[in-house]
């Protein structure tokens, strides 16, 4: 028998098949073909692959995967008071949740106490309100902090929170060098997706540095930094975009410490990574694997990296909060079920799935255990755990590896000519790239090009209401009260020396953390501690691009 | 007639202006002069950049949850200003039971998620005039 081609079979046997579509392409509108063969491996396919736990980490960081351990259930949870936290943390926690991750409300994020005029309505709304020290003893009261890793989602203000938490530590007693966890910190996601920031990008990243530094020498377990591509995705990116400009993120954060006098082997092993998960199956899954053969290449090639520990790309993952629908609530279970899996699949070692009722309000906490036990029975019943990345070696998924990895690789080549991702940043070339990736995606929704079940296809007449959490607007007036309380109690002279120093170390240049620390020691708060960023760095305005 | 002049506007803490930018711009490719306030904007912003802009209509979104302080706190400052003619529709995630007080307060639509370019486009066919 003669050897047959790909392309022949498609001239000979497959076009003779109609098709459903015209064009078939991925959630990011990536053309996809019928069929994919070892052809399109190319040579040098085994040492793309390699074995898991070894360079360049395709097929994952750790040689036993999740047959070792299973990754870190880290549901994203944060509303009202902190006492309020607190309880859902605990509930969580008893429900068999094996990390926290703490979701704060709009003005902790922005560096505003919630007695500003600029927090109206917005206090303990999309997550808890933090102002000071206090709130954070409130927040993890009744939590041993060195027995669960907790994650922050905060960034403008991570270096205020991080030393609250330092500070909560030192009083219960626990040495830094026992924490672990990750505070989000990742500016430069901030200036291209997410937007919550204080001041310009400049001086934003030389604060995500000191953070950086600080760790190295203060905090040996935690993660400064969680490079983050979920915003960019929700934000409407492809996900070739959220994979490249993450990727650029983290180069640039990688460059700037260096600069500072750090070798890539002193900080890079304690660099993390944030993933998004949509709907696309085997697109995501490809985007995963593909992530970490395009760090551990970059960080060797750029930097010279010597230890594996700063070549491995270690990621959480959260489901995709965009892809989920107000229609039909209960169909999101399905479509964070998918997501989830293409995260196991793909290999995170962080997870949370999203709650069904999020394009509704924050989760009730019948939808958060939904959430929680979808991840459960993912790992504890469908048995994909069990084998190190099963998938490695379909031709399908490889090809699509290969391609995703080679096209971010086109958009570093582009960030690189425009000088940098702080530079393209400022010229807003990836927040644009973004936002033309979304207006062509609901282009395609409203010409039915892609389907979205239950929105632009099988939609129902009438729908039945769920259950949703309604946020008390008594937590606005529980929080002013409590900042205020705080602020009439404390010595208004150490206060004021601690914001001058931080005030110095900011103009000096010297590492800010430790001012920081000193002024949440001396009870200054989340907004009084921006405020001196502002005045000392200047406030960043959108730059309103459409 | 001249074109329509709509704001498009953010208001309070949240980033997340994917619906606010594509809206902006399926209300602009159908013809409307367009204006987005950018991020972060406070009510007083808001109303102060409709009047200046002179528009017909003010749309906006909002995710936080923070619909039921600033919308009112919007129309409540556009009166006092002089734009209490300007229309004022809105988005964003907001739960049913919201929708008619949102309503009580002045605000003429409310479309959540998932709602289509075309059907806000329309709906500012339909419902806005040029201000005399």
């Amino acid at each position: 028998m003669t050897k047959r081609s790909k392309a022949d079979w498609l001239r000979e046997v497959y076009s003779r098949s109609p098709e459903r579509e015209a064009r078939f392409s991925t959630v990011s509108d990536m053309e996809v073909e019928p069929l994919y063969t070892a052809e399109d491996l190319g040579p040098d396919f085994e040492e793309r692959l390699g074995f898991p736990g070894e360079f360049p980490y395709t097929r994952g960081v750790y040689p036993s995967m999740y047959r070792g351990r299973l990754w870190t259930m880290r549901q994203f949870a944060g509303y009202g008071t902190p006492e309020d936290t607190n309880r859902r943390f605990r509930f969580l926690l008893e429900q068999g949740q094996t990390g926290l991750s703490t979701a704060f409300d709009m003005p902790t994020l922005m560096g505003y106490d919630p007695d500003h005029p600029r927090a109206l309505g917005e206090v303990g709304r999309e997550g808890v309100s933090v102002a000071s020290l206090a709130d954070m003893e409130a927040l993890f009261d009744g939590i041993a902090l060195d027995r669960v890793t907790t994650s922050m989602t905060v960034n403008s203000t991570a270096i205020v929170l991080l030393a609250m938490y330092l500070v909560v530590a030192e009083r219960k007693g626990v040495p830094w060098d026992r924490l672990g966890g990750t505070i989000q910190n990742d500016m430069l996601k901030e200036f291209i997706a997410q937007k919550e920031w204080i001041c310009p990008p400049e001086p934003s990243v030389r604060i995500v540095v000191d953070v950086i530094e600080f760790c190295a020498k203060h905090v040996p377990r935690w993660h400064p930094v969680s490079i983050s591509g979920y915003h960019i995705r929700e934000a409407g990116s492809t996900a070739v975009q959220e994979l490249a400009f993450t990727i650029a993120d983290g180069l640039a954060y990688v460059e700037a410490t260096t600069k500072r006098g750090l070798h890539v082997d002193e900080f890079a092993p304690r660099l993390s990574f944030f993933f998004n998960l949509h709907n696309d199956f085997l697109e995501e899954i490809a985007k995963l694997r593909a992530a970490r053969r395009l760090w551990a290449r970059l960080v060797q090639e750029r930097f010279g990296a010597k230890n594996p520990r700063s070549m491995m790309l270690r990621t959480h993952a959260q489901t995709a909060g965009c892809s989920l629908t107000a229609q039909q609530p209960l169909n999101n279970v399905v479509r964070v079920t998918v997501q989830a899996l293409a995260g196991i699949l793909g290999g995170v070692q962080s997870l949370h799935t999203n709650s069904m009722d999020e394009t509704l309000a924050l989760p009730s906490e019948q939808a958060a255990l939904l959430a929680l036990r979808t991840q459960q029975i993912l790992a504890e019943e469908s048995g994909v755990a069990n084998i190190v990345d099963p998938l490695g070696g379909s031709y399908a998924l490889e090809a699509l590896t290969d391609r995703i990895e080679r096209e971010a690789r086109d958009y570093i080549a582009r960030i690189d000519a425009l000088g940098g991702m702080i530079r393209a940043v400022e010229l807003g070339f990836p927040q644009k790239e973004i936002a033309e990736a979304a207006y062509r995606y609901q282009q395609q929704l409203e010409r039915g090009e892609k389907v979205v079940v239950g929105v632009n296809k099988y939609r129902l007449p009438e729908e039945p209401p769920i259950e949703i959490l309604r946020i008390d607007p008594e937590v606005e007036k529980i929080q002013v009260r409590r900042v205020r309380e705080r602020k009439a109690s404390r010595s208004p002279a150490r206060v004021r020396q601690a914001l001058a120093a931080v005030r110095e170390a900011a103009r000096s240049g010297e590492n800010l953390m430790p001012s920081v620390l000193d002024a949440v020691r001396a009870e200054c708060t989340v907004g009084e501690i921006s405020d001196v960023f502002r005045e000392a760095f200047g406030e960043y305005r959108d730059p309103a691009w459409i | 007639m001249r074109p329509l002049r709509i704001l498009v506007a953010k208001p309070g803490l949240d980033g997340h202006d994917r619906g606010a930018k594509i809206i902006a711009r399926a209300l602009r490719d159908a013809g409307f002069e367009v204006i987005y306030t950018g991020l972060h904007q406070t009510p007083e912003m808001i109303a102060e950049a409709a009047v200046q802009e002179d528009v017909d209509a003010v749309g906006l979104s909002i995710l936080s949850g923070a619909h039921l302080s600033l919308f009112p706190a919007v129309i409540e400052e556009l009166r006092k200003k002089g734009g209490a003619d300007i229309v004022v529709f809105g988005g964003g995630i907001i739960p049913a039971d919201d929708i008619p007080k949102l309503k009580a307060a002045g605000v003429r639509e409310v479309f959540t998620p998932g709602a289509s370019m075309e059907s806000i486009v329309r709906w500012v066919r339909e419902n806005v005039r040029p201000r005399s």
